[in-house]
Parts: structure tokens; C-alpha cells; sequence
């Protein structure tokens, strides 16, 4: 679990560099802008950040933080469910303005002082009187305390408004804001930013013309979730220093989550870390799951129960089943025996991984140029392909080896370029002779290069001699001639070379891209349980609550309730009868008819005599449970009363019609 | 046009008034007859309107300051309710006679307080004697705070007893003021358009840039106002829109490969060039600063776009046909439904047509609500696959809503079938359905 923490950490922390690269250059804009403030334009950015909203918490507080740190103390967040006017708008522009101020410099009985003064009376004159006090505070204490906080930040820092979700603010407030901040603006220096979720048309919906003629937009445009969520993935998973990997089926179900239904970067990772826990909950061996150091000193100190679990894995048993008989009996009965084996499999493991990401990369740069796309055109989409199955047995492997022998020259240099680059960036040792390998077809194009052009010299002096022919026969000739002599040739010396290159990238295919699960231990360090990870994330209320009532079983775990099928049993809770009753009727259900039903159902078992002997009475009961259960089912929203006929009821669910 | 003259005042500070308030000679001299002079007792309300820039605060400030009127000035819209309006009121009249002394903060709650506070304030600051202006900029805010307020400041001399004028400028009439009996009617002045192309040119050109000579820049605003003055007579955007593009301009003469004089080729350069500014920088697809960069490094157009450049939107593979199905359930009537979207009808043909027809009549009545099940139901219907109806697909349709792509007609808190709307076009549909 500790290495979980530490994961978690180092994903935040990608995260957030990510955030600031994409953030940096905004930051330079705002400084220049400052600084030209001389008309009654407000500089404002607009920051298009896409339609996951989920993320964009984290990129907001990441943003006011590189802020604060780089231009200014002074940073408002503004949501809209906070600002229904504009009253309580400035009120909490206020309050967040002086908090902030109150950080930086630490003056607190001054400062409650001023606050509980202003709480009285919050208009703009108010914070820029504020403002104006501030500065001259700061002016006069920076040169004796010698704040490095304070002096990294210029001489009037702007003050930063940002406004979270600028879709939800109503008109009515924004303008009103803009118009009184647009007064003051020669004050109070003020930069606005607007978070925009859809499309930056969203400004001109909801501001007139004459409110943003007084804004001074500028665009930003932050990167699209979807490159977000590839250099996640590309800085996670396909790297070997993360020993937690995720299985095929995993990964399909989060990229699936992800795109369908939420684009949300931070969702994703939330999933990740859901697989994580799971799998170190669930698998007893995953204590092996970390970077291969401590693994091996943790093979040495496993017990033998342990032991025991590396011989129940299936993948290990497989392995065990291609040894010979000898070393098969010390396998499964020798614990330092298996120890030594394990530590041997582990470290296969971990190059198999180093060498699958390389050439993993190296077959993208192949496949992602060709039309179509046949093995997909994001390096995920061919990461979770090899990881279902062999991928040279895959149709669409084929179809895309068949395209590339079809390249035409100088792609097919660049990319034998980019795939030396790969190699030569990665860990592997296996891959010098590659690397040779390449660099040798490159020359080869460059050897041919030099050749076509001769050919063409000589191709020209032929056709010079063509021209000097004149007699029918011999023309016709040497044209058949030179339409054999061509057709040869292209098959010598171009496509010779491009089906090597082919071949030998196929050969590499086929060497290193083995599907994980034929890996001897993978059970280790991936996870695969797909439903597990679904049954989690994807809640599915409706459902849920239908088995809950219609199967009762399958949540009480009661072995009285196991039933078979179609008919209603009368020994599960009431409400599941009452349900289950209501499943048989239309949209308006008699209630009357209903608790006959009920009555019936639930004296069944009690047999005939029981019933015709004390009707009323038993029916007084009966008939609380029945309203009871009625309640309850209004209660979760199944039905409401109906205002057509006075004893009926409303169907809500559906099904009714 | 009349010169400005008024026994109570100076000559040399009305001829510099007039200077600093060109085409409106007429306006400032009936205001100063109004105000009579300084002990003079005014008339209790005054209601100017007029379109927007037509210079009625600027009037009136020039006014009042050049002539060293006591006087109160405040912006209805920052002052946002009654007791925040009535306290910036008396504070800064507190300031307006005595800047040395910082006055304590006064709570004044209601209008009866606030009669009573500027009784003493006036007393105080030795006010009796001069009429004090009281200016409430866009005073059609007014309208919105207690209803009290605007008829106690239109009667503020009666109930006071001292001499004091409101003047309230506003955009629209007085007649959309008028909300019950009994209220007193202010003398109402209307400030016109700055219509004729002469007052705009004239205006315009009078704060030329000292470098240039005034003719030099006189010319340079009719060219400009030659290319706008089709699409916009609103002094502020033009005077921006002036000092935007005047760099430009000025470009040959600083080359020398043009002189103050030569009209004609200063012209042929800089004509295309306000074009292109009326596509961007007036409708704001860009910002005047990145115009400004544009400009310097004159680089090509096409490198920036503008905001509307960036209408496409990404959403999530179900947000989409969530949204194209709200989007057939605002505009297709219930009754096609079943026609639509089962499989088996049978009457093809006549559906198509019908189809057709509905469509046109539909998009001019706007999108109609439509029940959450009956979504779904749709949704259901264009996915190709089986959709569970998981939590996932129930919190998109209210993340669709925060993005204000669909609306929830009705009350918020009814939480058994609750109704929307789309709020989206056909252009963006069919940008999503691509």
C-alpha cells in the first residue's frame, strides 16, 4: 500500500507539471498585459478548458497557485452557485481578497479590524480603498523586511478574479460586475479570467456588446482531455519503472468510461487508483508488485504458504509443465529452488516490459502514418491490441503490414529514423544490434538515392536512343524491352529493400510484442479483473434496485429466498411482494386489487383452512404490511398517487404504458 | 449655435467649458438657466435621457467641476442597493466640502435616516447657502430597489427643506419611470444622438496626439469614420477604434515615404486595413492588444483566430447522442415518435414527407420541453449498442445542463419527472452528429 501512495503522488505530481506547462505561457501574457492598462478595458482571458468539468477544479487551484507563487498574492476563485447577485458576488470577492492578504503578510489584529468594518459595507470603493491601503503597507515594509515572497511580485500586482464556470453565472451579475469594475479600473488593477466549458461563443451569448466591448479578451485554449489522457497513459503505463500494470480487459473499460460518458482526466486516474487497491486486496502476491530491487529481497523472505500461491498461479503451472521432470519436482517441492526460479521469472518479467514498450512505440510509428488507421491512430488503442491477443495473427495486422510495404521512400526514411531514435532513448541492451540494423537500412536508402540517380541518366541516354530508331520493328523491340527491364527493376532494388525493412520490423513484432498473459507470473503485476472495475464505476441505480426487489436473494444472501424464476414467493420482505405485484400492472394500479393480491400471496403458505377461518382478522395485519410496503415503494419513487381516480395510484416506472 | 453666457459666472470659465464640450452648447446652456445661480433655489428634479455615449455624464461632470458646483456623484449600477446608494451619498458629500477630516462611517438604512443625516451633513459642511447637485447615474436601476427610493429623491428638496437638485440620467424615458400616483415629475431633457456625421468628425478630431498636427489627424478620422460610420455611431467605440488603428496610419510619414499632406496614398494604405479591423477587433473576435501585436510584427491574419474561430465543442461519446436526442424530443411532436424510432411502422413515405413539413414550422416555434423518460427513451433508440441506464448517463444530462446546452423547464426540487429543453441549434447539432 505504500508504494500505492507513493504512485498516487508521483501521478499528481505529473499531473500538476503538466498543468503549468500548458499554464506557462498564459502567465507571460498576463505580466505583459498588466502593464498596458490605459484604457477602460478590462484584460481578460478566456480559458477554454473543454466539457469535463470534474477537472477543471484542479487546474483552477493549480493555476492560482502558479499565480500566486509567480505575479500576484491577490487571486479570487468565484463559482457561480456562490454569486446569485451581484451582492454576494463582491461580498466574496471580498472576503477571499482579504484572506489571501492576511497570508501574505500576517498582520491579523489590523486585519479583523478591517474586515469587520467592511462586512458593514461591501462595495467596490471598499476594496479599493483595501487595495490602496495594502500597497502602501507592502511599499513601506519591503525594503526593511526583505520578503522574498513579497518582492517576487511587482510593484502594483494585479488582482486576478477567476471565474470558475463562467456558463452558470446568470447575466445579470456578470455584466453588472464588469460594468462597476470597468469604473474603477484605472484603482484598482484588475485581470479577469473566465473558465469556458463549451465554446468561447459562450462570451458573446452572454454578455451584450456594450458590456463586452469593455473586456479585452484573449484566448487560451488548454489542451483537450483526450491529449491529456494519452500523455497520462503514455507516462504510466507504457513505461517499465511502474511495476502495476493493467490487463487488457481494464483498460478497455476505463479508456471506455473515459471517452462514452465523462472525458474527465480525473475520473480516470480515480479509476487507476481503484484498480490499484483492488489488486493489492485481492492478490496475495502482490506484494512482488514494485520495482524490481525490492522485489527480489522480497523473494528471499517469502514463507512458504507464499510459496504455495506462486505454485497455484496458472501461468506458473504452465511454466512448470514445460520442464522436465526433474526440475519439475524441485519446483514444487524446494521453496529456495522456486525462490531462485521466481527471481529469474521477475527480472524476465521486467525486460520483457523495457523491450515491449520500445518496439510497442516503434510499431505506432509505423501504424499511426498509414490511411485508415487500421491498428488504431493513438498508441492506446495498439497497446490494449497487443495486449488481447497476438497481434500478428489479427486481420488488421496484416492489412496494416500490406500498407506499409506500400510506403513511399522518404516516409518510410523518417520513420526508420524515429524508431532509431526510440531505441537509442531506451534502457534496453538488446536492442544495439537493432539499432545497427537500422542505421544499415538507412544507408541502404541512401546508397539507392545515389543509384536512381544514375538510373535516370541512364535512362534518359536509352530513351535518346529510342528517338534515333526509326524502324517500326526494332522500336517496338527495345520498348518491350525496356517495359520488362523496368518492371524488373523496380523489384530489385526499391522494394527489395522495403520488404526487408518490413519483415524485420514483423520479426521484432513477433519476438517481443508476446500478449502479457503468456508471461510466466503476470498474474503479479497485472490486474484483470474487468467486472470487478465495472461493477464499481459504473453504477447502475436503476438496476441495482431492481434485483434488490425482484431477486432478494441475491442482497440477503437468505437461503429461504432463493427462488426459481417467475413465481412470487411469500416469505421475502414485503416490499419485494408489493413490487414485484405492481410489476404485473398497467400505468394505474387499483389498490384494492393490489392487496387482494397481497393477501393472497402472503397467506398462501399458511394453507386454506388458516385463511377461511380468520379472514378479518389476519386481513388487519396484512393490511399494515401492505400500506407499509406501498410507503415504501412511494417512498424510493415507484409510483405516486394519482389525482384521476381517488384509489389508485401512479405508475412511474417503466413498462406501465 | 449660442455662446454661453450666465451673469453668475465668469466668462473665461464658460468659454472653457464650451470649449470641453463641443456640440452641446445648446444642452449645457439650458442646464445652466436651470441652475440659475449658486444661492439660488433649483428645481427639486431633473430627468436627462438620451441613447448611449451621448455624453450626458460627461456633460455634467464638466459642468459641475468646471464650475466648482457642490455636488454628489454617484453610479446607481456599483451602488447596487438603496442602503449602499444613500451611504456612498452622504460619505462623499462629507468629503466634497472638507477633504482634511475622515469622517466616521455612518450606517444609514432607510430613507428617513438618510433625510435626516444630510440635514446635518449640509449644516455641517455650511451648504445652506449654494444649491448641492445630487447625480445619480443610470438611474433606471432605481426602478429596482425599494419603491420608495425614486419618488423620495425625485421630492428630496420638499422633504429635506434645503436646497438641493437630484438629476437622474438615464437611458430610457420618463415614461417607463412612471410607476404610480403621486410621484413628482422632474423637468426632462433629452440629449440627442451625436447624428450628424459633423458632431462625431468634430469630437473626434479635437484630442488629436500632440506629434501630429490637427489636421493631419482630422483627416485621419474621416477616413475612419468613412469605414464605420455604417456600422456604428458610438462615440466610445470609435474613439477606441481611432486610437487603435492611428499607428498604422501614421506608418508612411514615420517611413518617409509619405507626408502629412499626402491624403490620397495614406488612404490606399490604411483602408483595407480598418476592413479587416471592422470583421475583428470591432466585434471582438480578437482583443485590441493581440490587434495591437498584429500590427507591430504585421504578421498574417490568418496565424490568430478569432473567438468564434473556436466553436466546435468536444463531448463525450454519449453527451452527444444525449444531446442530439434532446434535441429531436425538443423539436419532433410525441405523437411522431413511434413513427421515428420503431422499427416497425410501415408508412415510410408518408413519415418522410411529414418529417419534412413538421421541421420548418417547428424551428420557428422553438424547442418545446420534454420529459426525462422520454430522453432516454430516444437515446435508446439512436445508440446503436445497449445503453445501461447507469449513474454515469444521469449525471451527464446534468452536466449538460450546468453547461447550459440543455435548461430544466420548471421548478427545480420536483424530483419526480423532471422536464428540459434544449437550448442548442441545428448549425451545432449538426456539428456534433458529424
Amino acid at each position: 500500500q505504500q508504494i500505492q501512495e507513493d504512485l498516487n503522488k508521483q501521478l499528481f505530481d505529473n499531473l500538476v507539471s503538466f498543468l503549468r506547462r500548458s499554464h506557462s505561457e498564459f502567465q507571460e501574457k498576463t505580466t505583459e498585459w498588466t502593464c498596458r492598462m490605459k484604457s477602460r478595458e478590462i484584460p481578460t482571458a478566456a480559458l477554454v478548458l473543454g466539457v469535463n468539468v470534474t477537472d477543471h477544479d484542479l487546474t483552477f487551484r493549480s493555476l492560482s497557485e502558479v499565480l500566486q507563487n509567480n505575479i500576484t498574492p491577490y487571486i479570487a476563485l468565484l463559482e457561480a452557485k456562490d454569486c446569485p447577485g451581484i451582492k454576494n458576488l463582491i461580498q466574496k470577492l471580498m472576503g477571499q481578497l482579504m484572506n489571501c492578504y492576511i497570508d501574505v503578510d500576517s498582520l491579523e489584529d489590523e486585519d479583523h479590524v478591517q474586515v469587520s468594518q467592511n462586512r458593514i459595507r461591501c462595495s467596490m470603493t471598499s476594496i479599493i480603498s483595501w487595495y490602496q491601503n495594502v500597497r502602501k503597507k507592502t511599499d513601506s515594509e519591503t525594503p526593511s523586511k526583505k520578503r522574498t515572497s513579497s518582492s517576487r511580485h511587482w510593484q502594483s500586482p494585479p488582482v486576478v478574479v477567476i471565474f470558475k464556470d463562467m456558463e452558470s453565472f446568470t447575466t445579470k451579475v456578470l455584466q453588472d460586475f464588469i460594468v462597476i469594475s470597468s469604473q474603477h479600473i484605472h484603482e484598482l488593477p484588475l485581470v479577469l479570467i473566465f473558465g469556458i466549458a463549451t465554446s468561447p461563443m459562450i462570451i458573446h451569448s452572454l454578455l451584450p456588446h456594450s458590456v463586452s466591448s469593455l473586456l479585452c479578451i484573449e484566448l487560451f485554449q488548454s489542451l483537450s482531455s483526450k491529449e491529456h489522457l494519452s500523455t497520462i497513459i503514455d507516462k504510466l503505463l507504457l513505461t517499465a519503472q511502474f511495476p502495476f500494470k493493467l490487463g487488457e480487459k481494464v483498460l478497455q473499460v476505463l479508456i471506455n468510461i473515459f471517452l462514452y460518458h465523462d472525458f474527465s482526466v480525473q475520473n480516470f486516474i480515480k479509476g487507476f487508483q481503484l484498480c490499484i487497491v483492488e489488486h493489492f486486496y485481492s492478490q496475495p502476491l502482490s506484494v512482488l508488485c514494485c520495482p524490481l530491487a525490492d522485489a527480489k529481497k522480497r523473494v528471499n523472505s517469502l514463507s512458504h504458504d507464499q510459496c504455495e500461491n506462486i505454485r497455484r498461479l496458472p501461468s506458473f503451472r504452465r511454466y512448470v509443465e514445460n520442464q522436465v521432470s526433474e526440475k519439475q519436482i524441485l519446483l514444487l517441492t524446494a521453496d529456495d529452488f522456486l525462490k531462485e526460479i521466481t527471481q529469474k521469472l521477475l527480472e524476465d518479467l521486467h525486460v520483457y516490459h523495457e523491450n515491449y514498450v520500445s518496439v510497442l512505440r516503434c510499431l505506432h510509428v509505423f501504424t499511426s502514418s498509414l490511411p485508415k488507421y487500421p491498428l488504431g491512430k493513438q498508441i492506446r488503442e495498439l497497446h490494449c491490441v497487443c495486449l488481447e491477443n497476438q497481434v500478428w495473427e489479427t486481420e488488421e495486422y496484416e492489412s496494416s503490414l500490406q500498407l506499409a510495404r506500400m510506403l513511399n521512400k522518404s516516409d518510410l526514411v523518417t520513420m526508420l529514423q524515429q524508431c532509431v531514435e526510440i531505441f537509442v532513448s531506451s534502457s534496453g541492451k538488446e536492442f544495439d544490434k537493432t539499432v545497427e540494423k537500422l542505421k544499415e537500412f538507412l544507408t541502404q536508402f541512401q546508397e539507392l538515392e545515389a543509384e536512381a540517380f544514375q538510373e535516370q541518366d541512364g535512362s534518359i541516354s536509352t530513351q535518346k536512343e529510342l528517338q534515333k530508331k526509326t524502324d517500326l520493328y526494332h522500336l517496338q523491340k527495345t520498348l518491350l524491352e525496356l517495359k520488362e527491364s523496368r518492371r524488373s527493376k523496380k523489384l530489385t532494388k526499391f522494394e527489395m529493400l522495403r520488404f526487408e525493412v518490413v519483415d524485420y520490423i514483423d520479426s521484432l513484432v513477433r519476438t517481443y510484442l508476446v500478449p502479457a498473459d503468456q508471461k510466466t507470473l503476470h498474474e503479479i503485476v497485472y490486474f484483470n479483473t474487468a467486472s470487478v472495475l465495472r461493477g464499481h464505476l459504473n453504477a447502475a441505480p436503476r438496476v441495482a434496485l431492481h434485483t434488490a426487489l425482484n431477486n432478494p436473494y441475491c442482497y440477503l444472501k437468505n437461503q429461504a429466498l432463493k427462488s426459481d424464476g417467475g413465481n412470487i414467493s411469500n416469505k421475502a420482505p414485503d416490499i419485494c411482494i408489493v413490487y414485484k405485484l405492481h410489476l404485473e400492472c398497467g400505468r394505474l394500479i387499483n389498490l384494492v386489487d393490489w392487496l387482494e393480491a397481497f393477501a393472497t400471496v402472503v397467506t398462501a403458505a399458511e394453507g386454506p383452512n388458516a385463511d377461511a377461518a380468520s379472514s378479518d382478522q389476519v386481513d388487519d395485519i396484512i393490511h399494515a404490511r401492505f400500506i407499509r410496503a406501498v410507503s415504501e415503494l412511494e417512498l424510493l419513487g415507484f409510483i405516486k398517487p394519482s389525482k384521476q381516480k381517488t384509489d389508485h395510484v401512479a405508475r412511474l416506472t417503466w413498462g406501465g404504458c | 449655435m449660442p455662446n454661453l453666457e450666465h451673469p453668475a459666472y465668469p466668462a473665461a470659465t464658460l468659454l472653457r467649458l464650451e470649449s470641453l464640450v463641443p456640440c452641446r452648447e445648446s444642452q449645457v446652456s439650458m442646464l445652466l438657466s436651470i441652475f440659475g445661480e449658486r444661492q439660488q433655489f433649483s428645481i427639486p428634479s431633473i430627468f436627462i435621457y438620451g441613447h448611449t455615449s451621448s455624453g450626458k455624464t460627461y456633460v455634467m461632470q464638466t459642468l459641475l467641476n468646471t464650475l466648482q458646483l457642490p455636488h454628489v456623484f454617484v453610479n446607481c449600477v456599483e451602488y447596487f442597493t438603496s442602503r449602499l446608494l444613500l451611504e456612498e451619498i452622504l460619505i462623499q458629500l462629507q468629503s466634497c466640502s472638507s477633504e482634511t477630516e475622515q469622517t466616521s462611517h455612518v450606517p444609514c438604512d432607510n430613507f428617513n435616516d438618510f433625510v435626516r443625516l444630510f440635514k446635518q451633513a449640509v449644516v455641517s459642511r455650511e451648504l445652506q447657502d449654494q444649491t448641492l447637485y445630487i447625480v445619480l447615474d443610470r438611474a433606471e436601476q432605481l426602478r429596482e430597489m425599494e419603491a420608495n427610493i425614486l419618488p423620495a429623491f425625485l421630492r428630496l428638496q420638499e422633504l429635506t427643506d434645503r436646497n438641493v437638485t437630484v438629476v437622474l440620467l438615464s437611458e430610457i424615458v420618463w415614461e417607463l419611470f412612471r410607476q404610480n400616483t403621486g410621484c413628482f415629475e422632474p423637468l426632462t431633457l433629452y440629449f440627442p444622438d451625436y447624428s450628424i456625421a459633423g458632431h462625431l468628425q468634430k469630437i473626434l478630431s479635437q484630442n488629436h496626439p500632440p506629434e501630429y498636427s490637427p489636421d493631419f489627424y482630422a483627416a485621419y478620422i474621416n477616413i475612419l469614420l468613412g469605414v464605420f460610420y455604417m456600422v456604428c455611431r458610438d462615440l466610445k467605440e470609435l474613439q477606441h477604434l481611432a486610437a487603435l488603428n492611428f499607428s498604422k496610419y501614421c506608418e508612411p510619414v514615420v517611413k518617409g515615404e509619405a507626408n502629412e499632406r499626402d491624403t490620397r496614398k495614406l488612404w490606399k494604405n490604411i483602408e483595407p486595413h480598418l476592413k479587416k479591423a471592422m470583421q475583428t477587433v470591432y466585434l471582438r473576435e480578437i482583443s485590441s492588444s493581440q490587434w495591437e501585436r498584429l500590427q507591430h510584427d504585421d504578421g498574417e491574419p490568418g496565424q490568430l483566430k478569432g473567438l468564434s474561430a473556436h466553436a466546435h465543442v468536444e463531448l463525450p461519446y454519449y453527451s452527444k447522442f444525449l444531446l442530439i436526442a434532446a434535441y429531436l424530443a425538443s423539436y419532433n411532436p410525441v405523437r411522431t415518435d413511434k413513427r421515428f424510432f420503431l422499427k416497425h411502422h410501415g408508412k415510410i413515405r408518408k413519415t418522410n414527407f411529414m418529417k419534412k413539413h413538421e421541421k420548418t414550422s417547428n424551428h420557428l416555434l422553438g424547442p418545446k420541453p420534454f420529459p426525462l423518460d422520454r430522453l432516454l427513451a430516444i437515446l435508446y433508440s439512436i445508440v446503436d449498442n445497449r445503453v445501461a441506464p447507469t449513474a454515469n448517463i444521469f449525471s451527464q444530462i446534468t452536466s449538460l445542463v450546468t453547461l447550459q446546452l440543455l435548461s430544466v423547464v420548471g421548478h427545480n426540487d420536483q424530483l419526480d419527472g423532471p422536464r428540459y429543453k434544449c437550448t442548442v441549434s441545428l448549425d451545432f447539432i449538426r456539428a456534433i452528429a458529424r
